[in-house]
C-alpha cells in the first residue's frame, strides 16, 4: 500500500522568494508525524501543496498514490487550516451535512453524531456557530475534517485556541485516531505536545528539512544526574552502562543515594539546535 | 452534479439566513411603491398635456416611465448580483471560509459553476418578477402595455445573468472592495456607451453611434437592454417612435439574435477565462 503521503524535491517559489527548497517527506500509514519549524520556514505551504490549495513548482507530491491536489488525492484526505472559519450563520449540524454532501459520505447522521460526539460537542448539535467560543470551533473544525473517513487528516496548528483541557481531548484524539488507522500530519508549534503524541517528527528550516527522525533518536544523552545527601551531581560525559560504576563509588564512599536519572535533551533542545539557536 | 446543487443551495441559504432576501425585499417594495406614486401623477395629467404634434402622449408617458423602470430593474437586479457574487474566490479565501470547501474531491470548475447557478436563481426571479410588477403598475394606471411582454424581462435576466458572470470572474483576481468597485465601473460605462449612442443619435453622429454600440456590445447587458427598450415600443413609429428610441439612461437599439448568441458565447467565454483563472491561482 502507498504511504498517506509522499513528498519527493518538493520546491515551491513565490516570484524571488523560495518558501520550500526541494521538500522530501513521507507520512506511512497509521504514522502521526509531526511538522516543526519556526516562521517563515515553508510548513503551511508544504501543508498546502499537499492539500492542493497551492501548486508546487517543481518536484512531488502525492496523497496515497494519487498527485496532491487530484480529485483522488482530496478524496482521501482531511484538513483543518490554521487559519479558518465557518460560515456563522450554520449550525455545527449543518456545518458537518454540507462537509458530508461535497465528500461524498454516506455516513448520514449517526456520522455527525460520532463525530461531535469525538470531539465533545453533541450538545452543541443545533448551535449557530457564530455563537460558539473559537476553541469549540477549532473542534468542529477537527470533526469537519474527518468526514468520510480521510485515511490522511492534515492538521495546521489545531490546538492553537484550545485550552489545557481542549488540548488533551485532541491528543486523546488523535491517539484514537491512529488506532483507526489514520495518519495525521500535524503541524503545530507545541513542542511538548509534538513530543507526547507523534511517532516522527520533522523540522524545516528555510524551506529545507534540517532534523527528521522518531523523538526517541531525536533525543541525544547528556550524562547522568546522581542526588545523594550532598545534593544533586551531574557527570556529562557519562552514559547509561556508567550509572551502576557511579552509585557503587557514591556508596563505597559512604554517600547515601536517593536517585539517579539518564538525562537526554529535550525537544526543545533539538529544536532550538536545529533551527540556530533561541532567536529563531 | 450533487456538488453543484450542494454549494449552490449554501449559496441561497446564506442568502436567507443573513437577511439579504429582507432587505432587498423591503427596498424593492419602496421602489415599486415610488414608481406606482409616479405613475399615477404622470397618467392624471397626461390628459392635460398638449404634446408637439405627431407625439402621442400617453404611449410617450408610458413607455418612457416603463422604460425607466426597466433601468432601476436592471440597476436593483446588478447589485444584487454583485453582492452575492463579488467575494467568491479571492474574498472568501481571503476570509478563510473558500478552503474548507476547495479541499474537497469537488473540483473547482465546480464550485464556480454552482456558485453562478446559485446567484442565477435569485437573480433571475427577481428581476422577472420586478419588471413584471413595474409593468402591470403602468397598465393598470395608464392603460398602456409594452408591445413585447415577456422578451425584454428575459433580456434584462440575462443582461443581469452577465454582470453576475463578469463579478464571479473578477474575483478569482480582485479582492471583494476591488472587484465591486470595478464591476460597478463596467456597469457605469455601460451607461456612458447607452448615452453616447444618445447623442450620437441626436447630432446624427455615425462615428458616435458606431463607437456606442461597440462598446454596448463589448460589455452585452448594455447591448440587451438597449434591445429590450426597443422591444417595448417595436411597433411604435413616427415621432414618438423617434423620441422613445432615445429611451432613458442609453438609446433603444436593436440586437435580435445576433446579440442573443452573442450574449451565451460571451457568457462562456467569462466562464472559461473565470475556470481557467481559478485553476491556476495558489490559495
Amino acid at each position: 500500500m502507498s504511504a498517506a503521503l509522499a513528498v519527493s524535491g518538493l520546491v515551491k517559489r513565490y516570484g524571488a522568494v523560495e518558501a520550500l527548497g526541494g521538500v522530501d517527506l513521507e507520512v506511512g500509514d497509521c504514522e502521526l508525524v509531526g511538522l516543526l519549524g519556526p516562521n517563515g520556514a515553508g510548513k503551511s505551504t508544504l501543508v498546502k501543496i499537499a492539500c492542493g490549495l497551492v501548486r508546487p513548482t517543481a518536484g512531488r507530491a502525492e496523497v496515497c498514490g494519487a498527485r496532491a491536489g487530484s480529485r483522488e488525492a482530496r478524496a482521501a484526505l482531511g484538513y483543518l487550516a490554521e487559519l479558518f472559519r465557518f460560515p456563522g450563520w450554520m449550525t455545527a449540524d449543518e456545518l458537518l451535512e454540507l462537509h458530508q454532501r461535497l465528500a461524498g459520505s454516506r455516513g448520514g447522521e449517526r456520522e455527525r453524531v460520532e463525530l461531535l460526539e469525538l470531539v465533545s460537542l453533541h450538545d452543541a448539535r443545533r448551535r449557530p456557530i457564530e455563537a460558539m467560543s473559537k476553541g469549540m470551533q477549532q473542534r468542529l473544525g477537527i470533526a469537519q475534517a474527518l468526514v468520510g473517513s480521510p485515511r490522511l487528516l492534515v492538521l495546521d496548528e489545531p490546538t492553537s485556541a484550545l485550552d489545557p483541557v481542549g488540548r488533551r481531548t485532541v491528543r486523546t484524539l488523535l491517539e484514537e485516531l491512529q488506532r483507526r488507522g489514520v495518519s495525521v500530519l500535524l503541524n503545530s508549534h507545541l513542542l511538548s505536545e509534538i513530543e507526547l503524541v507523534c511517532d516522527r517528527v520533522v523540522i524545516l528550516l528555510d524551506g529545507r528539512v534540517v532534523t527528521a527522525g522518531t523523538p526517541a533518536e531525536l533525543a541525544r544523552p547528556r550524562g547522568v544526574e546522581i542526588e545523594t545527601d550532598a545534593g544533586k551531581r551531574t557527570y556529562p560525559e557519562a552514559g547509561r552502562d556508567d550509572m551502576p560504576r557511579l552509585v557503587a563509588e557514591l556508596v563505597r564512599d559512604g554517600k547515601s543515594v536517593y536517585g539517579a536519572s539518564l538525562l537526554t535533551s529535550t525537544l526543545e533542545d533539538v529544536y532550538v539546535e536545529a533551527v540556530g539557536g533561541e532567536g529563531s | 452534479m450533487t456538488a453543484i446543487w450542494t454549494i449552490a443551495g449554501y449559496g441561497l441559504r446564506e442568502a436567507l439566513r443573513r437577511k439579504v432576501f429582507v432587505v432587498v425585499c423591503f427596498l424593492t417594495i419602496a421602489f415599486l411603491a415610488l414608481y406606482w406614486l409616479g405613475a399615477r401623477y404622470a397618467f392624471h395629467h397626461v390628459a392635460n398635456v398638449a404634446p408637439p404634434e405627431g407625439v402621442d402622449a400617453r404611449t410617450f408617458a408610458g413607455a418612457f416611465l416603463f422604460g425607466m423602470a426597466m433601468f432601476g430593474t436592471l440597476f436593483l437586479g446588478v447589485v444584487l448580483a454583485i453582492f452575492l457574487t463579488l467575494g467568491t474566490v479571492r474574498g472568501d479565501a481571503e476570509r478563510a471560509l473558500l478552503q474548507p470547501l476547495v479541499v474537497r474531491p469537488i473540483g473547482r470548475s465546480t464550485l464556480l459553476i454552482a456558485r453562478f447557478l446559485g446567484a442565477g436563481a435569485v437573480c433571475v426571479p427577481y428581476v422577472l418578477i420586478l419588471y413584471f410588477a413595474a409593468m402591470v403598475l403602468t397598465g393598470l394606471e395608464g392603460s398602456w402595455w409594452p408591445d413585447r411582454i415577456v422578451t425584454p424581462g428575459l433580456e434584462l435576466a440575462a443582461g443581469v445573468l452577465i454582470v453576475a458572470a463578469l463579478s464571479l470572474l473578477g474575483s478569482v483576481f480582485l479582492s471583494s472592495i476591488a472587484n465591486g468597485i470595478a464591476i460597478f465601473m463596467l456597469f457605469g460605462a455601460g451607461l456612458v456607451a447607452g448615452l453616447l449612442g444618445n447623442i450620437g443619435h441626436v447630432l446624427n453622429s455615425p462615428g458616435l453611434v458606431h463607437a456606442a454600440k461597440i462598446a454596448a456590445w463589448a460589455i452585452p447587458f448594455e447591448a440587451l437592454y438597449q434591445d429590450a427598450l426597443r422591444a417595448i415600443t417595436e411597433k411604435t413609429s413616427g415621432l414618438t417612435g423617434f423620441l422613445l428610441r432615445l429611451g432613458p439612461f442609453g438609446g433603444a437599439e436593436q440586437g435580435g439574435v445576433a446579440l442573443r448568441l452573442w450574449a451565451v458565447a460571451y457568457l462562456v467565454l467569462v466562464g472559461l477565462v473565470a475556470v481557467a483563472g481559478f485553476a491556476r491561482r495558489d490559495l
